[in-house]
């Protein structure tokens, strides 16, 4: 009996194991197939958007043989560009408003830039209601687009695009609870609604300074000035926790190995502790406060703070950059301590840094289109507000928060001061050649109240001179705007 | 009009194909009964002309109603009705499931083929009919036939000349050395020399799997791999490469032998990326394929632009640009398919692949025989493996390897040899119910004098083995078999 037990057993253990490894091979390749549909899925839902609004894509343009390309429109309601049909069918793109949302809304010809190009496949695609859609197809007539509705703010832009007049420059607004984009005006600029006929007029001037079609808010890299202080400040909070003691008396210029560092227009700022010093943009101060940063954990601030990342936005966009080395000597350490030297920034990513600390170290993604509906109104898709990271901690945050409300009361962003809404910032004067007369006028800040919360703008007047005589005023312009409603 | 036609089209051909992929694994769940299994067979069947003649009326309407895609058509209806009833006729006894996936794919293939290029389409189609006339024979050699596994050192030697023929003489495509051409067709020996080399291992393990078999079966497989490689044939080479680790593992049943392949495979990899340019070239591509559109990436940006257009539902049939893609009829068929036919097609179409591969491993565990067990295996880890490097390659899981979808893509090689594998598979269902049905009288003897302790078991075995039980104890014992 026992005997015929343990035989069972063999026998059983046998049987059982016999196709272990077809059993172990089979769940193999099925976990394979489902990792490939996973990611398939993946593609599908995630990444999918990257491709099929790709310039390379062309296959989008196959859906214009069935559907009369929607409408683009702002936030308050006004028509940013749209299509109109004549009756032989021919079709003109039209842009009410000319050259004021030249980069923001883009063109549609020759290629596509701005909305029109990232929101082109919404543009695109039809949600009219079913069967009105049945009733065109069976009349072979085309469908009504979707309209792509957008977070830009008619009475923001307008008033930022008359303001900067005409200089060269950008202007960005921002609100930093959500990353909407309010505005975004770039000069020189170029009317959509011609540029058709003038585009072998525009291609063919190859000169830098005019390069219309240049989005100046996402491409345009510029020396940070002292806006770049905000960086230098956090750092030396991190390094400093007693950096409520930090002094100096500025004598109005700083010997360096081959260069001597001067306070913008030759000012004498007496002494200055760290607050003062941010506040009156005082040069010798920071670049003393630079010699003394620890280099690598400098640079690695920087590169938290998206130097040299892609900035999240659907915009063609350039990189930021700076250089600091371990070998980098004391010259190149006090350059980039006061935003000079070989540091380039782009007007959107001084915007993002000042959008973070104005919404206590959180980063909101940017976004530009809020959602698409379909001709009628009924929404389509939404666009919901996401959060990029934290860049800086709460505390951080709200330090720098009250040195560039030091700005504003008593520093060179005095104009702003006195108003209904509180303002904060940080100016700049870059020089960006050789001819120390000539600078960049800059201002990143936020100004909110209690019931219409914030908003930040950052602007940029290309040899505008002095932040605080040529910038802040523009901002100012902005704020009024915003909170007079 | 017709663009309204097209797009409803678009949403009734999703249904018919899901509803032929849901039946598919519902027939496999075993609650059902042979007869309930049999009528979703033949609801297949049904879904799968609907489906044709869905595509057919949109393909004629938008190509100009062009009288030939008819008659196109109604050839093919004819085709694929003389294939199911051959099949009821002559096999009654092979899996309907397989025969259903077999003429599904191919229908789907004749589809987007004459969508991509008509007079490819037809010529698919002419080579699609001689193939399965002379692939309708298999199943019946292969089950009458023993001395198959006799013939190992012929397999190994035909195997080798071939690929060493080919690697001489071949004509120069695409950076490989892939086909000669007699009279005037181009062949891809590889396509068919990895069936023979299934038989090879399968035949070599079934002698033994000692470890100084193991180095011969070894050698001689290195030897396969390194002219393939040599060739420049890396899809095929890696193909050969993962099929003999998959044998050798189940045949010797040691997982240190499968890994110290697997990390072999890994180095050589390595190698082949820093030595041959094309091998970075695809891996570059797979990186970041808009960084390198102009150059490396256009193929995959081109097949990742039409999957993600084409959407969940797809573009349509006839509306999309899957002939931007290059290769699109050979390699890049999915995302053809996935472009027009839709992102849920395209799922089901792989999962239809996936039915197809279970029901090769079902029957590599079904058999008795361990030679027959191997092959099985050996030629369900090359079909397997075939649809992950394919479809893989298209949608940027993995980097492309410019491997085609069987019997979906074009090309008569690779259509030829998949059938070829389709028909051995079916000729393995054949032959266990034929040993099944001789040794079941056999085993209710055993039975009477068996001990009493063991026959509760033993009764359990033979109802499995017993004649009428068909497809529906393949898939009970198939599940058992997966605890």
């Amino acid at each position: 009996m026992k005997k015929i037990f343990t035989e069972r057993k063999l026998k059983t253990s046998t049987k059982r194991s016999k196709n272990r490894e077809f059993v172990i091979i089979t769940y193999l390749f099925v976990g394979a197939f489902i990792m490939m549909m996973g990611y398939f899925a993946y593609f599908q839902i995630f990444r999918s958007e990257d491709f099929i609004n790709s310039p390379y894509n062309t296959r989008q343009n196959t859906f214009a043989e069935h559907v009369v390309r929607g409408e683009i429109r702002s936030s308050d309601g006004k028509t940013l560009a749209q299509t109109i049909v004549e009756e032989d069918g021919s079709e003109t793109r039209y842009y009410p408003y000319g050259s004021m949302f030249a980069h923001a809304v883009g063109y549609d010809c020759n290629g596509k830039s701005g909305i029109e190009s990232f929101g082109n496949f919404s543009l695109l695609r039809s949600h009219a209601f079913f069967l009105e859609q049945v009733f065109h197809g069976i009349q072979d007539k085309k469908n009504q687009g979707d309209n792509v509705v957008t977070t830009l703010d008619y009475r923001l832009q307008e008033t930022a695009y008359n303001a900067l007049g005409g200089n060269r420059g950008a202007v960005v607004a921002l609100e930093p609870s959500t990353g909407k984009i309010f505005a975004m005006v770039s000069k020189p600029d170029f009317d959509p609604n011609t540029i058709g006929a003038e585009w072998d007029n525009i291609i063919s001037n190859t000169d830098s300074e005019n390069s219309i079609l240049v989005n100046r808010v996402t491409q345009g890299l510029y020396p940070p000035g002292s806006t770049f202080k905000i960086l230098t400040t956090l750092e030396y909070l991190r390094e400093h926790p007693d950096y409520q003691d930090y002094s100096y008396e500025c004598t109005g210029n700083i010997a360096m190995e081959n260069t001597e560092i001067h306070c913008y227009a030759n000012a004498v700022h007496g002494a200055e502790n760290l607050e003062t010093s941010f506040a009156k943009s005082c040069n010798t101060s920071y670049a003393n406060i630079g010699l003394g940063l620890n280099k690598k954990k400098f640079a690695d601030l920087c590169n938290d703070m998206l130097f040299h990342t892609d900035l999240p936005i659907s915009y063609p966009s350039n990189q930021s950059s700076f250089v600091l080395k371990e070998s980098s000597n004391t010259d190149q350490v006090t350059q980039m301590a006061i935003g000079q030297g070989e540091t380039l920034v782009t007007p959107l990513h001084m915007a993002l840094i000042t959008s973070a600390i104005a919404n206590d170290g959180i980063l909101m993604r940017p976004y530009v289109i809020d959602h698409t509906e379909n001709y009628k109104g009924i929404p389509v898709k939404n666009y919901k507000s996401s959060t990029y990271g934290s860049l800086l901690t709460k505390e951080e945050a709200q330090k720098l928060q009250g040195f560039m409300s030091k700005v504003v009361s008593e520093g060179t962003g005095s104009k702003l001061s006195g108003q209904s809404y509180q303002a904060a910032g940080k100016t700049g004067s870059a020089e960006f050649s050789n001819n120390k007369e000539e600078s960049h006028a800059w201002f990143t800040g936020y100004a909110s109240t209690e019931e219409k919360g914030s908003i930040v703008v950052t602007v940029i007047v290309e040899n505008g001179g002095a932040g605080s005589t040529a910038a802040v005023p523009i901002a100012k312009q902005v704020f009024d705007t915003y909170f007079s409603r | 009009m017709l663009h309204l036609i097209t797009e409803l089209s678009k949403y009734t051909m999703i249904i018919l194909f899901a509803l032929y992929t849901y039946q598919c694994f519902s027939a496999l769940k075993r609650s059902v009964d042979k007869e309930e299994q049999a009528e979703k067979y033949r609801s297949q069947v049904v879904y799968m002309y609907l489906f044709h003649l869905n595509a057919y009326a949109v393909l004629y309407l938008s190509m100009d109603k062009n009288l030939e895609v008819l008659k196109f058509y109604l050839m093919q209806v004819a085709f694929f009705a003389v294939v199911q009833v051959c099949y009821s006729i002559f096999y009654r006894r092979v899996s309907r499931l397989v025969v259903n996936n077999m003429c599904m794919l191919m229908c789907i293939g004749f589809v987007m083929l004459t969508r991509l290029s008509y007079d490819h389409a037809m010529k698919q189609f002419q080579i699609a009919v001689v193939s399965m006339a002379l692939t309708m024979l298999i199943p019946f050699f292969i089950s009458r036939f023993k001395y198959l596994k006799s013939l190992t050192w012929l397999y190994a030697l035909a195997g080798i000349t071939m690929l060493g023929v080919v690697a001489v003489l071949g004509a120069v495509s695409h950076g490989a050395k892939l086909s000669f051409t007699v009279a005037g067709i181009a062949v891809q020996p590889s396509e068919f020399i990895k069936i023979i080399f299934v038989f090879f291992v399968a035949s070599m393990f079934y002698e033994s799997t000692e470890f100084i078999q193991v180095v011969k079966a070894t050698v001689i497989a290195g030897l396969h791999v390194i002219i393939l490689v040599l060739s420049k044939d890396l899809g095929a080479g890696l193909i050969f490469f993962i099929a003999y680790m998959v044998m050798l593992y189940v045949a010797t049943r040691k997982l240190y032998y499968f890994f110290g392949g697997l990390f072999c495979g890994a180095v050589a990899s390595v190698i082949a990326y820093y030595l041959f340019n094309h091998v970075r070239v695809r891996v570059v591509a797979w990186q970041d394929p808009l960084a390198v559109f102009e150059r490396e990436g256009n193929q995959v940006a081109n097949s990742l632009f039409a999957i993600g257009t084409g959407g969940w539902f797809g573009m349509g049939l006839n509306q999309g640009m899957p002939n931007k893609i290059p290769e699109v009829k050979q390699d890049f068929i999915f995302s053809a398919v996935a472009e027009e036919l839709g992102g849920i097609f395209a799922i089901c179409l792989i999962l239809v692949c996936v039915s197809c591969f279970l029901m090769f491993l079902n029957i590599a565990m079904q058999m008795k025989d361990s030679f027959y067990k191997l092959v099985a295996l050996g030629l369900g880890t090359i079909y397997g493996f075939q649809i992950l490097l394919s479809v893989g390659g298209d949608i940027k899981f993995i980097p492309s390897t410019g491997v085609t979808l069987p019997l979906v893509s074009y090309g008569g090689s690779s259509l030829l040899s998949t059938l070829i594998i389709f028909a051995i598979i079916q000729g393995l269902y054949l032959l266990r119910e034929r040993t099944e049905t001789e040794q079941a009288p056999e085993r209710k003897k055993k039975k009477k004098t068996g001990s009493k302790s063991s026959s509760s078991k033993k009764k359990s075995s033979v109802r499995k083995g017993g004649a009428a039980s068909h497809e529906e104890n393949i898939h009970g014992t198939k599940i058992e078999d997966f605890d």
